[in-house]
């Protein structure tokens, strides 16, 4: 392989990744808050969409992410309202959002745009356009560094950066400030921060409103940032890739950006490798695309390391009377 | 708050899920309005479309076949404590086991290949929910994430070989071979003429079958008992000397022979080949169904057959209304599993004060705890 070759496969798994560690990191929030959360699909599903239909009306992409978020931190409330207010349980809180987002986008889509669920082009106003860094073209006759910096790290649109900026905020939000320290603790021992006079429905709703925050990025990146509109079901599952990596990353920060890393190359991988032989062997795509999911069950089974989840998980808590 | 006693069993099992259904109707209905359409005339289509005629039932019973099983799946599961989201996995690697016997057999007469098929979808189905209940058991990894992980990998598997294995040469479409016209089973419109050639089969039986055996099961035999008593309290269950380990993997088992069973009904009842995605989230439906259904098979009867109708239904409805698309099915399936799944509270607490206000004796009673309570 070629340095253009090596660079254009990691130029898209950072593309791949961005969407996985947004919804990763969202994940992130409210299960070490002890909200299990297996919608995150949904509601990138159902951000995507707000995202494109108002990009698609206005031509305006802001407008289009402030719907996309607003959208995601909705369905984020509507779930925390179940699963914390009516403590009822997270896991199928988590399906029915699914189930809602495949549901409405599609039939709003087909009914709003009369484009069999597809929302309008949209145009050059209406997405984000790539970026290019500082001095990209003027660097770029280094060698090996000047084309890593101008085609690898250069030229990205403004979600991707974002993403990859939110893995220190995490990091710094969540072992380095009182809220994170709180965070951490109501995942773990929600009675120890209840008897501390800290209200435990309070700190889980405000992770769980970031959590329908940074969904509602990655939402909007599918649809107004590396798409350029909404398709049926776009999100294609990549919540579930972003749950798995969440587990992988053993729900830490800068681990989940690796395994987003490895899961979006394993992507990148998977779409270079199509009718390519290797060494005269044929690897089926299909076995590169369930590879995040075995490894993840591997993980989980034990067999490779530990991964436990934060102790609280998927219990509402309930104020002793 | 701590007054509040249990609701009626009558009340339980049908006036929760009836409110819940009906509250999930008017969303949807209102969703409906805002976008400029007509909810009843919506409601009036999907009725018509899924009891319209015995064409528009046939169908309408096909569908809750499917649905019958994957709410079996999920409601087995529920009684041990265990969520087997993965229905949808399991019926859909089912599919390899029934055409892998189906193909060979294709000669043979339909009623000694049904049997034959229903055995090795139930084997492959139950194999693969297995593993996740065996990763539970043995090595402490949470039943709910490893089979959503299972959904895909089985995806993956099926597409590889349907694609490259299974589909034969010189054939474009991604699917298997035709099992041969000799060996197809007939559908129950040759018996009855009045469903027409709708896709209801002989699985229908099958289905109710296996609603009578898991009643069964789960209330009159000593393993259904065991499966209740881990699902009420694993500790508890430890303590009598009771393997939970072996339970979970039981369990898991029978729940994804179940979902398993989807595939036979597909396969040997309606396609007579391997499709990608016939499964078409099914097994998302069964959780609904069982939820609704109180994970009862009687309620399951009638949950799934609701279902099917709103399948049936919506589908018919775009047809009918321009414009109104089959996903709005999926809408209020979507809300009927929020309000009964994840929403109870919303209305429970509510009821049972009503409860309790209706019947003078029960009034009294909980006036008398609340005036001791305040008392001491």
């Amino acid at each position: 392989m070629d340095l253009a070759l090596i660079l254009s496969t990691l130029d898209a798994t950072l593309r791949l990744s961005t969407p996985l560690l947004l919804a990763c990191l969202a994940g992130l929030y409210s299960e070490r808050a002890g909200v299990f959360d297996i919608g995150l699909e949904g509601k990138m599903l159902a951000a995507a969409f707000g995202a494109a239909a108002v990009a698609a009306v206005t031509g305006n992409v802001w407008l289009g992410l402030l719907a996309g978020i607003g959208v995601s931190v909705t369905t984020a409330a509507l779930q925390g309202a179940a699963a914390i207010t009516l403590k009822g349980n997270q896991l199928i809180a988590g399906v029915a959002i699914n189930m809602l987002a495949a549901g409405l986008t599609t039939f709003l889509g087909i009914q709003w745009f009369a484009q069999g669920g597809r929302t309008p082009q949209l145009t050059p106003g209406g997405r984000f356009q790539n970026l290019t860094l500082p001095f990209a073209n003027e660097l770029s006759g280094i060698p090996i560094l000047g084309p890593i910096y101008a085609d690898l790290i250069s030229g990205h649109n403004l979600l991707v950066y974002i993403a990859f900026l939110a893995v220190p905020i995490t990091w710094f939000v969540l072992y380095r400030t009182r809220f994170g320290l709180r965070l951490r603790a109501v995942g773990e021992n929600p009675k120890a921060v209840d008897t501390a006079g800290i209200s435990v429905t309070r700190l889980r709703y405000q992770a769980v409103l970031i959590t329908g925050l940074l969904c509602g990025l990655a939402g909007a990146f599918f649809s107004i940032a590396q798409g350029s509109g909404f398709g049926n079901n776009m999100t294609a599952g990549k919540g579930f890739i972003a749950l798995a990596a969440l587990i992988f990353a053993k729900w830490k920060p800068v681990p989940a950006m690796l395994t987003c890393l490895l899961f979006g190359f394993l992507d990148a991988l998977q779409i270079r490798l199509q009718n390519t032989d290797i060494l005269g062997v044929q690897i089926p795509v299909q076995a590169i695309q369930a590879l995040p999911y075995v490894l993840t069950v591997v993980l989980l089974a034990g067999f490779i390391g530990k991964a436990v989840g934060p102790k609280a998980g998927g219990v509402p808590y309930t104020k002793e009377r | 708050m701590s007054a509040l006693r249990p609701l009626p069993r009558w009340a339980d099992i049908l006036l929760l899920p009836i409110i819940n259904l009906v509250l999930a109707f008017v969303i949807s209905g209102l969703v409906v309005l805002a976008i400029g359409q007509n909810p009843l005339a919506a409601l009036e289509a999907i009725v018509g479309g899924a009891f319209g005629s015995g064409y528009n039932f046939g169908y309408t019973l096909y569908y809750s076949t499917n649905f019958i099983f994957t709410g079996l799946a999920v409601a087995v599961a529920a009684h041990a404590g265990l969520f087997n989201i993965g229905g949808n996995g399991q019926a859909y690697i089912a599919g390899l086991g029934v055409i892998l016997v189906a193909l060979p057999l294709q000669f043979l007469p339909w009623w000694i290949t049904f049997p034959i098929a229903i055995l090795a979808g139930a084997a492959v189905g139950g194999f693969w929910a297995f593993i996740p209940g065996w990763l539970q058991a043995k090595r402490g990894s949470h039943v709910v994430i490893t089979t959503i992980m299972f959904n895909f990998i089985a995806a993956a598997i099926m597409v590889y070989m349907v694609v490259n294995v299974l589909k034969p040469a010189g054939v474009l479409a991604p699917e298997s071979a035709m099992i041969d016209p000799a060996g197809r089973m007939p559908k129950l419109g040759t018996f009855i003429p009045w469903f027409k050639n709708t896709d209801v089969n002989f699985t229908l039986l099958l289905a109710l079958l296996c609603l009578v055996g898991v009643y069964v099961l789960i209330w009159h035999t000593r393993f259904g008992y065991t499966m209740r008593a881990l699902g009420h309290n694993p500790t508890a269950t430890t303590y009598a000397g009771i393997s939970n380990s072996r339970t979970i993997m039981i369990v898991m088992t029978l729940s994804g022979a179940l979902a398993g069973m989807v595939a036979v009904n597909q396969i040997v009842g309606v396609q007579y080949r391997l499709v990608l995605d016939y499964v078409a989230d099914a097994g998302f439906v069964g959780i609904a169904v069982a939820l609704m259904g109180r994970n009862h098979p009687i309620g399951i009867l009638f949950a799934a057959l609701l279902f099917g109708a709103l399948y049936q239904g919506g589908n018919e409805l775009q047809y009918v209304i321009p414009g109104l698309s089959k996903e709005m099915v999926v809408v209020i399936q979507a809300l009927v599993i929020l309000f009964t799944g994840a929403m109870e509270g919303m209305f429970r607490p509510g009821l049972q004060r009503a409860f309790m206000l209706l019947s003078p004796a029960q009034k009294a009673e909980a006036e008398a705890r609340n005036t001791a309570k305040s008392e001491s």
